[in-house]
């Protein structure tokens, strides 16, 4: 009987064949922390007993909720951080090049097959080079740090395919917003999300990490993508057999096989508050808004600000609308500095802000008030996660912010 | 007897031939500026008041720069209430776009106007010969309702300058060298004016550093001579001057200073007060943990070109966070044009938006308990820059970036 | 392992995401302690001075979506929760709950049954009685019941580590 890609991956990882609802323990490839958690880890780390990290050039440590401080306290996160750096000699430190999930692929510390952890939740990103990766807390963590290993349950897994051909103004966000709508909030609780067919095959790697990105806002464990051509050549990989071999098998078993025509596919937004509150953006238009964020691990990449700098291009933003671009990481920043990106956005009436979590993580880059609503990239529209419970948030792709963000309401690219 | 300058904008502001020191005058203003510290206060006072009504919404101008983006729910707020107060009096509003003095002078600021600012460094505007000074709110409010104020005709300091800067001093070194020798206190009530053969090597943005510091040796005001650089800032803007008032032969001085260019060297004020100046080569042992260049003392192209020169091809000392903060939009693409954006980018600096910054110490870039920066903002009074157990230091453009190289401050020909 | 105990309850909705059980705004604070009074603001603001010390949380699907912060836990641990029923719990909740020994019972048909303010008697690992009615429990796979009986995690791998 055929294995799927997260029953492959593990059981390459553990030497022997897996199946869903197996416990098992794995050896961790790569961990990630971040600035806001690392203060407890290393707490529970010295609480455990642990003297010395098990293999410190599996260890990524990434200061990005933090950058720039806001708080005065905030800054006891990077001494406290740099001094377990310095203490470990841990060679992998980011001080301020971005969000963690933007480094951990684009500076090569994952590679397809990989098992790799994270202080957060987004962690799930890797999938999108065919990594097993995921959010866990911070004691867990520390117990890794000490062992390199954690004990996991290989999960069910969902196949979603995607054939045709996509409307020409439909991204790889309105996809995975159109899939949550389908599944809802918990629809993918424990589970692995497989996607697959002509419409992926075609999406380069940044598109696809969007789209694993947002898994878990369906409750996925893992959201995963066969290694491909485009896969090896963004990890600096060479494409072998053995990577090829991850694909799922044609027999593998599914929990659930969702087939979705690329014809139907429209721009959607999700409205407030939950993530799974999907609907054609047609039927939000006209909605005033008073603020745009383009950025995040979602959408901060070169081809989200490319796409927003398109619809942008000698347009002004709307009167006593803001808004806000923060560009995923030093080298999406530089990229977009370079072929003249960043020029159109900031004409248009953009503020640019350094690489971070910014307005996404809710503690800088935009907050709002009362009564007030934002159309945003990111991944969670949360009640309060952008100022008070009376703001309302609304997710959309980087092509739908931008327009919205002209329109002063929201709005949408026409195909 | 001849006049000051000072005294020609308030005889002309209040309809006089002639005032002197010490009267006191009632006059009609030119502009008002408000930023995000304060006008959220001035508003709840003017609707408190019977039937308020304002003067001249035209002579209004309101700029959110301190907390931008905004960085929390009170923030929010504050600057809801802005906006929507200056939307319904149809008040010029200013978001996003800039620290409000660098605004102002790119926009509003002409030779002979009094202008107010509910800012201290409003005195930076006497760099293109007008008289601009900070009020609290409540003279601000009283300002906006009748378009008056009442004003002491400050006595007035001349210095006369000499010569030019050598390669590598600014006229951060040159302010700072001033208030050393004046102190803290020196120009309380009264105006400085500056002119002499030595004012013609200054660029505008130099008058600018110079004029903005002004208050912290107590002035009303610093004022310039126009002169044709002045005048050519001016006609490049669309802007003709109100009226070019040039001091009499025979105006009266408290005190004449004559100051030779030549003599004046890199310098630093240490904490906790800007006239603790020293040599910057007496400072060369003091480790640093962030090194801001920006603000609207500093954060002009010209002071981004001299930042860059120092660390093209270097890189910022570890651990070290280095901000920087183009003091307007315009200096923001000016510099993403020039590629000096890409250059600091390169270097691991944080570049951020246009903003008042790590200067007002209570938007991004806060420093925590024990740590020390080196800035080119206005003030280092304990506390400034965050946890009133940090430590700031002042200096040019050059210096700082020369420290976040070296981890310790330094001077740009030490690298 | 386990014991039985009654409880007062507060009864919550469906998706009770970890910003509104800890907004991020209060992450960076030093101790928990100091986190544990915003707990549920956006939502409840005034939910966290009212639960007193043994009280639990009746919740609908998917208690706990969203970010990964063990704040999340923790905060309810140190508001003295003494379990949450919920119709589901979302995964790294769920792992991070058990990590801090704060206990978890999956049950989507208590939340109909009960109001805010009833007791429910939680008998380990068969059922949950209340209002007269009684609820099953399904029983939690092994290695979690070691974690939970070596007290969380952290003291489990003390114990690993041979450090008392």
């Amino acid at each position: 009987m055929g294995m799927t890609m997260i029953e492959k991956v593990v059981s390459r990882n553990v030497g022997k064949a897996v199946k869903p609802g197996d416990i098992v323990t794995v050896s961790v490839d790569r961990v990630m922390l971040d600035d806001i958690m690392m203060p407890f880890i290393v707490d529970k780390f010295r609480e455990m007993g642990f003297r010395d990290v098990w293999d410190p050039d599996k260890v990524v440590l990434i200061y990005d909720h933090l950058v720039p401080a806001t708080q005065v306290d905030d800054t006891r996160h990077y001494h406290v951080s740099d001094d377990f750096a310095d203490e470990q000699g841990l060679p992998h430190v980011h001080r301020s090049d971005g969000i963690c999930h933007q480094l951990m692929t684009e500076a090569g510390y994952v590679k397809p097959g990989d098992v790799v952890f994270g202080t957060d939740s987004h962690t799930v990103t890797y999938g999108c080079v065919g990594a097993f990766s995921t959010g866990i807390g911070y004691t867990e963590m520390a117990g890794i740090l000490g062992t390199g290993e954690l004990w996991i349950r290989v999960p069910e897994t969902i196949r979603i395919n995607i054939n045709g051909t996509l409307p020409s103004n439909v991204t790889s966000k309105d996809i995975i917003l159109t899939i949550i709508g389908k599944l809802r909030a918990d629809g993918a609780t424990y589970m692995a999300l497989e996607l697959a067919g002509d419409v992926v095959d075609g999406m380069s790697v940044a598109s696809r990490m969007t789209i694993a990105n947002m898994s878990v806002e369906c409750g996925a464990k893992c959201c995963l993508f066969a290694p491909d051509e485009k896969t090896a050549e963004y990890c600096g990989v060479e494409l072998t057999d053995e990577l090829r071999e991850l694909r799922a098998d044609s027999d593998a078993s599914y929990a659930m096989t969702l087939e979705l025509r690329a014809e139907d596919f429209v721009p959607v937004v999700a409205c407030p508050s939950q993530v799974d509150a999907v609907k054609p953006a047609a039927e939000a238009a006209g909605t005033r808004i008073d603020q745009v964020f383009i950025g995040s691990c979602t959408n901060g990449r070169l081809e989200d600000l490319m796409l927003a700098a398109e619809v942008l291009k000698g347009r002004k933003v709307a009167p006593y609308v803001k808004l806000i671009v923060t560009p995923a990481s030093r080298k999406v920043y530089l990229e977009a500095l370079r072929n003249g990106t960043i020029d159109i956005l900031a004409k248009a009436g953009a503020m640019i802000t350094h690489p971070s979590c910014g307005l996404c993580c809710g503690r800088a880059g935009g907050i709002l008030s009362d009564g007030e609503r934002v159309v945003a990239t990111n991944n969670r529209n949360f009640l309060g996660r952008m100022g008070t419970s009376k703001v309302e948030i609304y997710l959309a792709s980087p092509a739908t912010a931008a327009e919205s963000a002209v329109q002063g309401e929201i709005a949408w690219r026409k195909a | 007897m001849g006049m000051t300058i000072a005294e020609k904008i308030i005889a002309a502001a209040a309809g006089k031939s002639c005032v002197r020191a010490g009267d006191i005058e009632t006059v009609t203003l030119d502009y008002m500026m408000s930023n995000d510290g304060t006008t959220h206060l001035t508003i709840d006072m003017y609707n408190k008041l019977v039937s308020p009504h304002i003067s001249d919404k035209d002579k209004l101008i309101w700029i959110v720069d301190h907390n931008v983006p905004s960085d929390s729910v009170k923030t929010a707020a504050s600057h809801k209430k802005m906006r929507d107060f200056a939307r319904e009096n149809d008040i010029t509003l200013w978001e996003g776009r800039g620290v409000c003095h660098q605004i102002m002078m790119e926009h509003y600021v002409c030779p002979g106007q009094l202008i107010f600012g509910a800012d201290s460094h409003t005195c930076a505007y006497g760099a293109l010969g007008a008289f601009g000074t900070g009020v609290g709110c409540t003279d601000y409010l009283y300002a906006m309702v009748t378009g008056q104020s009442w004003l002491l005709v400050p006595p007035t300091l001349r210095f006369n300058l000499h010569g030019q800067l050598r390669d590598g001093v600014c006229a951060r070194d040159l302010i700072l060298s001033i208030i050393k020798m004046i102190s803290a206190s020196g120009a309380s009530y009264k105006a400085m004016e500056f002119g002499g053969d030595g004012l013609a090597s200054l660029s505008i943005a130099d008058r600018i550093c110079i004029c903005n510091l002004c208050v912290e040796a107590g002035a009303k005001t610093g004022l310039m001579e126009v002169d044709d650089k002045a005048l050519a800032y001016l006609e490049e803007r669309g802007r003709v001057p109100k009226q070019v008032f040039a001091p009499d032969a025979d105006a009266s001085y408290e005190q004449v200073y004559e100051i030779d260019l030549e003599d004046i060297v890199p310098v630093v004020a240490k904490p906790h007060f800007v006239d603790n100046v020293v040599p910057a080569s007496e400072c060369r042992d003091v480790k640093i943990d962030e090194a801001f260049l920006g603000s609207c003392s500093n954060g002009r192209i010209e002071d981004l070109r001299a930042g860059a020169k120092v660390i093209k091809g270097r890189k910022v000392a570890p651990k070290v966070r280095f901000l920087v903060v183009p003091a307007s939009k315009e200096v923001y693409i000016q510099a993403a044009e020039e590629g000096l954006l890409e250059i600091f980018m390169e270097a691991g600096a944080i570049v951020m938006n246009p903003n008042c910054s790590v200067c007002w110490g209570s938007c991004q870039g806060v420093i925590g308990a024990g740590e020390t920066l080196i800035s080119t903002g206005t003030r280092n009074f304990k506390g400034r820059a965050g946890s009133p157990d940090s430590f700031v230091y002042l200096a040019s453009a050059p210096t700082v970036t020369a420290s976040a190289v070296m981890g310790r401050i330094a001077t740009a020909d030490q690298l | 392992m386990i014991k039985d105990f009654t409880a007062r309850l507060w009864k919550l909705g469906d998706d009770i995401d970890t910003d509104i059980i800890i907004p991020t705004e209060y992450l960076a604070f030093p101790t928990v302690e100091e986190m544990k009074g915003y707990a549920f603001s956006p939502l409840r603001p005034e939910l966290a001075g009212m639960i007193r010390p043994g009280d639990c949380i009746v919740a609908g699907r998917n208690f706990g979506c969203g970010s990964s912060r063990e704040q999340a836990p923790e905060v309810l641990k140190a508001l003295g929760i003494s379990c949450i029923v919920a119709g589901s719990f979302a995964r790294i909740f769920f792992r991070n709950a058990i990590n801090n020994g704060l206990l978890l019972i999956e049950n989507a048909d208590l939340h109909d049954a009960v109001q805010e303010g009833d007791v429910i008697s939680v008998r380990a690992n068969e059922y949950i009685e209340a209002n007269g009615m009684r609820f099953g429990i399904a029983s939690l796979p092994e290695n979690l019941v070691e974690i939970l009986d070596a007290g969380g995690l952290v003291k489990a791998m003390r114990h690993r580590n041979g450090v008392e």
